[in-house]
């Protein structure tokens, strides 16, 4: 309980608060001025731009291979370079890593947290790192001794000051890139543990990330509670690009594979296209029998299909330059919460609250 | 950080958004013009009114939303499971049949989101009805329940109790038709939001995100400021028009490029032939002819008060004697042409139009077609993954195992000890 304030601290305060408001009255105007600029150079849709492209063929992709083993929500994937690897992060706890064509564990690690949110795959193969309710993002160095107990390479790198939501590898083993439920992102150094750089303009949660997918870009895309999609240069700390266009929280960004654009997935049940030289949103792929939200996406191989992970169980596949629905998939029986294209393009992997990862082809 | 599945303070976001928009599905299901027939059903040996079928579900699903069976039935299920609709037969199993099974739509007093969040002494007032109601009626997981419930709130008990009695006094002086009704949906109300063990419960949700999105990072004057520079700067980005970026998306596929070679209209007709066509006919100096015809073009398919302009412009580069641009149409369609100029309307270009088509129909676009420019852009076109799919690996049934890039790594480093071993056994030597 406040006692009432000394006139002076008042008239400050109001002061303040004045500011406050100025300030935001400032930034609203200017958003609303650069969502003008772009709407000025908007000439043509992509679906009219599109019509002129062959419809694609109907194709069918079913469950190839499913992955039996995590004791809980299964909440994170990612493939190893090798296209047939697999990491894997769960609600219980526990790391895994698969051989996806055999569907043999190759190694286990069990996180002293629940609700690992985030794991990656080094590029080298060699590695992975992941993290979730403990804050911190830590790398396992993978040993083929099967008696070695992987926990006790353990490296801790990334420290927030809330959840870990996402993490990925830069280019090499050696810098990893993270987001958090504290509102920013960071770049660390994995030998050191040393913060090289910080993200802040979040203004909550920060829910995804996706690394541009040329080496000499330097650059990467975030999405939060605040229904933002930001990209980053990872030299300067800068955010070079907003877009606010989601009605909810974006759960998923992905670039497409010329890096000219990237999709994001929201809990507005849509996905959406943002192309970074046109500068804005250039589609939306939704439906009105589609209710509930897009855990995760990620690009065929050609960029020319999106694929979407639903909160209702399903998988939907869009025709991204057409905007049209291409295909919808069942199979999982809880939520789809991660979703990844192999680096081959032949095959994709989705991890579900049903426990299990299923390859699909 | 607290896992909460059931919030304390109202919906959460995500949440109140899919619901709002299921119980959007539900009153047009029930439009008066719009929505389904119902009908009374027959349960052993009364009539419920307002009733309708697991197929009539699925078929105003379908015809609704332009869906197949298959997500029809995935959609009505969601729809059962989140409670708005009910099985009549069979009533404990929250599961859309796509048959002549009756259901019900659930009455908005015990939607989930209405009466959120369900309270315990609410449960066990349910409970508690069911146990006096008939004896041995509790099924196992709910007498445990209900004794736990007993500990727990052990002071309010007399109250439970109380409540439970009116409202089964309450009850019986309904017609029984009702009165079965009202228990099924109270029933499946407590089935969703005390789901069985062992059952799935829809509430889940997950690890809880902020409500109050301020909460996480503090809007002060520090973030508006950082926000107003960030749009500043983004202000002074340059931006490409919508039509260059989209158009020269990716490289065109195979077919697309083979089809310029089925017509020469084909290969006017797409904008990315167009410009590959003009290319070429820049390099053999011909591509006034191109320019000429796209000008024409323009002018019958333009603005109506740009006629007299464009066709002056027209005349001016390629038509005059002397014009930079001129073009080389026979005597007799030129002179006919000149004449009809002087009274400039759409179509007056037609015959010279036609007859550079033709000339570049004859001449330039065959040679195009054996040009390099030509199978270069068709050699560089793409297949689309998506059509090769026989030799996908995941669709072998292949079982081997493979070497793991962490063993390839650690062999590499044995060999380069041992390597580094026998060259210092060798120099010594």
């Amino acid at each position: 309980m406040r006692s009432p304030p000394i006139p002076e601290m008042a008239t400050q305060e109001v002061q303040l608060n004045e500011t406050l408001a100025h300030l935001k009255t400032e930034s609203d105007t200017l958003k609303t001025k650069l969502e003008e600029e772009r709407a000025k150079l908007h000439d043509v849709e992509l679906h009219q731009v599109a019509e002129k492209v062959e419809a694609l063929g109907q194709f069918v992709m079913k469950t190839r291979r499913t992955l039996k083993g995590h004791g809980n929500k299964v909440l994170c994937m990612d493939w190893c370079k090798d296209k047939r690897r697999i990491v894997s992060s769960s609600q219980d706890g526990k790391v895994i890593v698969w051989d996806a064509f055999t569907t043999n564990k190759e190694h286990a690690v069990t996180m002293p947290c629940t609700w690992v949110m985030a794991c990656a795959y080094a590029p080298s193969g060699c590695a992975v790192a992941c993290g979730g309710l403990d804050n911190k993002c830590s790398v396992y160095p993978l040993s083929l001794d099967k008696n070695e107990n992987l926990a006790a390479k353990k490296k801790s790198v990334a420290m927030h000051t809330n959840y870990l939501s996402a993490c990925c590898f830069t280019n090499s083993d050696m810098q990893i890139l993270t987001s958090s439920g504290d509102g920013t992102c960071a770049l660390w150094d994995v030998e050191s543990g040393q913060l090289l750089q910080s993200f802040h303009g979040h203004a909550a949660d920060v829910l995804c990330l996706d690394l541009a997918p040329s080496e000499t870009a330097n650059t990467f895309v975030s999405g939060g509670c605040d229904k933002k999609a930001n990209v980053w240069d990872m030299r300067s700390g800068q955010c070079i690009q907003s877009f606010e266009t989601h009605e909810s929280d974006i759960n998923s960004v992905r670039y497409y594979p010329s890096g000219d654009a990237f999709a994001s997935g929201s809990d507005d049940a849509t996905c959406r296209l943002y192309d970074l030289r046109a500068d804005r949103e250039v589609a939306i792929y939704s439906k009105e029998s589609i209710i509930f939200g897009v855990s995760s996406v990620d690009f065929s191989l050609s960029g020319r299909l999106l694929f979407g992970g639903y909160n209702d169980y399903t998988i939907n596949v869009w025709d991204v330059l057409k905007g049209t629905r291409v295909s919808i998939l069942f199979g999982h029986e809880n939520r789809v919460s991660t979703l990844r294209v192999s680096p081959d393009g032949t095959a994709f992997c989705t991890g579900s609250w049903d426990h299990t990862l299923r390859i699909w082809a | 950080m607290t896992i909460n599945t059931l919030a304390e303070e109202g919906l959460r976001r995500e949440q109140m958004a899919c619901f709002r928009k299921m119980e959007k599905v539900i009153v047009a299901m029930q439009d008066p013009d719009m929505g389904m027939k119902m009908r009374n059903q027959r349960l052993l040996i009364t009539v419920i009114p307002h009733a309708m079928t697991g197929q009539d579900i699925i078929t105003w699903l379908i015809q609704k939303y332009h869906i197949y069976e298959e997500e029809a039935l995935h959609l009505g299920e969601m729809l059962v499971r989140y409670g708005y609709i009910y099985p009549l037969k069979e009533p404990r199993c929250l599961v859309l049949r796509p048959d002549e099974s009756p259901y019900r739509f659930q009455t908005p007093y015990f939607w989930t989101s209405t009466r959120w969040p369900a309270s315990e002494l609410d449960y066990a007032i349910y409970l508690a009805k069911k146990n006096i109601r008939k004896q041995g009626e509790l099924m196992e997981y709910e007498k445990e329940r209900y004794s736990l419930l007993h500990k727990r709130i052990n002071h309010t008990w007399d109250f439970v109790v109380m409540q439970a009695r009116e409202q089964l006094r309450a009850s019986k002086q309904r017609r029984k038709a009702d009165r079965i009704v009202l228990e099924c949906q109270e029933q499946a109300y407590w089935l969703i939001n005390r789901p069985p063990p062992g059952v799935q419960n829809m509430l889940d949700w997950g690890l809880e995100r902020p409500n109050n999105l301020s909460a996480r990072i503090p809007l002060n004057s520090d973030y508006y400021k950082s926000e107003i520079e960030t749009s500043r700067r983004a202000l002074g980005r340059n931006r490409v028009k919508s039509s260059v970026c989209l158009e020269g998306a990716p490289v065109p596929t195979r077919l697309r490029v083979e089809r310029w070679s089925f017509s020469f209209m084909e290969l006017l007709t797409d904008a990315m032939g167009r410009r590959e066509f003009m290319t070429y006919l820049e390099k053999e100096f011909s591509a006034e002819n191109l320019h000429f015809w796209q000008a024409c073009e323009e002018i019958k398919h333009g603005e109506s008060s740009k006629i007299v302009e464009k066709v002056e412009d027209v005349y001016k580069n390629f038509l005059a004697p002397g014009a930079a641009r001129w073009v080389n149409i026979d005597s007799k369609t030129m002179d006919k042409t000149l004449e009809g100029i002087k009274r400039p309307h759409r179509f007056v270009l037609d015959d010279a139009q036609m007859h550079i088509y033709f000339l570049m129909k004859k001449d330039s676009y065959p040679r195009y077609l054996k040009s390099d420019l030509y199978k270069n852009m068709l050699a560089k076109a793409v297949v689309p993954q998506e059509t090769k799919k026989s030799v996908f690996p995941f669709m072998r049934r292949q079982r081997h195992s493979s070497p793991s890039p962490a063993q390839a790594s650690a062999q590499a480093a044995e060999e380069d000890g041992r390597a580094g071993t026998n060259s210092a056994a060798g120099s010594q030597l």
